[in-house]
């Protein structure tokens, strides 16, 4: 134990064993991490979001057995992530029955610990979402993001075992976005000449994201020159939190005049100051686009997928109503939360976009599960992420585009792209 | 002899030819577990094998799915031989200390002390000596090339 960090009488009684060998264990994970953060003390964590519940091999499923055996109880509310399963449509997912079962093991362990099966990578959609200054223990990079800059509760960048480990402890290290003074944001970005119409698509948002995570690497960015709500929408912040946490390693943006900590770029910056400025214009949001789409304007497409980060109950109303009475000649796959779907239904939005061929992928997400055919043709997406990682995970072509544009890319079964909302080069 | 000294993130010995990762990387998403490869498309060095290797690299990016991906390559020995960091990154140490835990393998995780530069060429042998709180990475430039 480094003597510099202080722990609580009762933190030492988890260490030692007196609460279980669970709690001993999580403890054990959660002072080393305090350890390697350089953290003073732990603080108390009011929720949880656990990312250790997707299976991708045995080390993931061993360690959630293990917590499991010892009779591990998460001590906050805490819910949990995409899996690698849809327990609703299970007929969607093509894993052999071997993976399936240890996928369903480690999904239950979980379940056993007494987390909410929520199986979704946007918890903050749910109506009882941390509030502004709530310190949590969150993982998920999107989530983590979301958390810090649109709700304003506090947490690091937490991942895979930490997660519960926090959440059986309900303690996390007291380091880094948990402390007022490493919230201030340290890269400005200036969003200028970019047309109102495209401003308010979140495909915009998404290419700044993508623009903001390269740039500003793990510093805190601030953007400035977005409109603000309702024209900026959750959707909007979603598309944004999720692209700069994939190209980058951000865990907090302030979007000034928008989020809860920037009400002015001062605000935002706090006692410190500047390290650079970048200036983002049409030009860029194109080219940003375009280096992470492999494929142009004309391509024949095999697929789209839109739901990355999980899709909204607003998602849905803007899906349903560009999908109305078109007809898909493309699978279309729409990511969501159960919880999510079920409003959706109620809503009806969901079975217009089912009636237009919509396909509804509930547990998990396209990019981290066989749902869609191997080798199939290109895939468009409205999501940053989804055309980050699913290259490398998939092995496919990708495109981005508005979510317009997915619509009627699917109806042509070809990249169609939008030049008025876009602009040109020329 | 080259020596750095760094802190201890994760306990371990690790030797292995020096590989310098030039950008950040995502183990989920960016790591081929089953051929211990770089898979992330956008990376510089997509299909550079990092098994056993001793890897030099800032630190991690984006994804949250890193410790376990990176803590099942130690289980099955697809692992660098050791990562060297210059920034801290707890997700990169956490994969290491699950895999101690549970299978008794240990990979060190070290960040070097501010200031100390890595420009250690890739394929000169290195050991990192990471078993006290200030670790010794040691790397011989004269040494055997691949």
């Amino acid at each position: 134990m480094a003597p510099d960090l202080d722990l609580t009488e009762r933190d030492r009684a988890m260490l030692d064993g007196t609460h279980g060998d669970a709690a001993s264990l999580a403890m054990r994970i959660v002072t080393k991490s305090a350890e390697i953060a350089g953290a003073t003390h732990l603080l108390d964590i009011t929720s949880a979001h656990i990312d250790g519940c997707l299976f991708h091999g045995m080390a993931g499923l061993d360690f959630a057995r293990r917590l499991r055996d010892a009779e591990a109880q998460v001590a906050v509310p805490s819910t949990l992530n995409v899996s690698a399963l849809d327990l609703l449509h299970p007929e969607l997912v093509r894993l052999d029955a071997t993976t399936s079962a240890m996928a369903r093991e480690q999904m239950d362990a979980y379940l056993a610990m007494g987390c909410r099966p929520t199986w979704t990578c946007a918890p903050y959609q749910s109506p009882e979402r941390p509030s502004f200054g709530d310190q949590i223990a969150w993982a998920e990079s999107n989530a983590i993001v979301f958390a810090n800059s649109v709700l304003g509760a506090r947490t690091e960048r937490y991942g895979d075992f930490i997660d519960v480990c926090c959440a059986i402890t309900g303690r996390a290290p007291a380091v880094g976005l948990h402390l007022d003074e490493h919230r201030g944001a340290r890269v400005v970005f200036r969003v200028e000449g970019v047309p109102d119409r495209l401003l308010a698509d979140p495909v915009a948002h998404a290419a700044i994201g993508l623009i903001v995570g390269r740039e500003a690497g793990a510093l805190v960015p601030a953007v400035v020159g977005l409109p603000t709500a309702p024209t900026t929408s959750e959707d909007h912040l979603k598309a944004m939190c999720a692209a700069a946490a994939s190209s980058g390693s951000v865990a907090l943006i302030h979007v000034i005049g928008v989020t809860p900590e920037a009400p002015t770029l001062e605000a935002a910056i706090g006692e410190g100051s500047v390290a650079s400025e970048v200036r983002v214009g049409p030009a860029d949001l194109r080219a940003a686009r375009d280096a992470w789409s492999t494929v142009g304007v004309g391509a024949a497409i095999g697929a789209v997928s839109v739901g990355t980060p999980h899709m909204s109950v607003a998602g849905f109303e803007r899906l349903a109503s560009l999908a109305d009475g078109r007809r898909f000649a493309v699978p279309f796959y729409v990511n969501t939360g159960r919880d999510v779907l079920r409003v959706a239904e109620g809503a009806g939005t969901a079975a217009v976009a089912m009636a237009a061929g919509a396909t509804m992928v509930t547990d998990t997400c396209t990019y981290i599960t066989p749902v869609i055919a191997h080798g199939v043709g290109p895939v468009v997406t409205d999501s940053a992420k989804w055309a980050w990682y699913a290259p490398s995970n998939l092995g496919v072509e990708v495109a981005i585009a508005s979510l317009e544009e997915c619509i009627r890319s699917a109806v042509e079964g070809g990249l169609v792209r939008d030049d008025a909302l876009w602009g040109s080069d020329g | 002899m080259i020596d750095l000294t760094g802190r201890t993130l994760a306990a371990g010995v690790g030797r292995g030819e020096a590989l310098t990762l030039q950008e950040p990387l995502s183990f989920w998403g960016g790591f081929d577990g089953v051929t211990g490869t770089v898979s992330d498309t956008h990376h510089p060095q997509q299909g550079v094998c990092l098994s056993g290797r001793v890897v030099f690299m800032r630190r991690g990016r984006g994804s949250s799915s890193s410790p376990s991906v990176l803590a099942e390559a130690i289980h099955v020995g697809t692992a660098p031989a050791a990562i060297v960091l210059t920034e801290i990154d707890a997700m990169i140490a956490l994969g290491a200390l699950v895999a101690a835990e549970l299978y008794g393998v240990e990979m060190p995780v070290v960040v070097l002390a501010p200031g100390s530069t890595s420009e250690i060429e890739d394929g000169v042998p290195v050991t990192v000596d990471a078993t006290k709180v200030v670790a010794v990475v040691e790397a011989d430039p004269r040494g055997t090339r691949r």
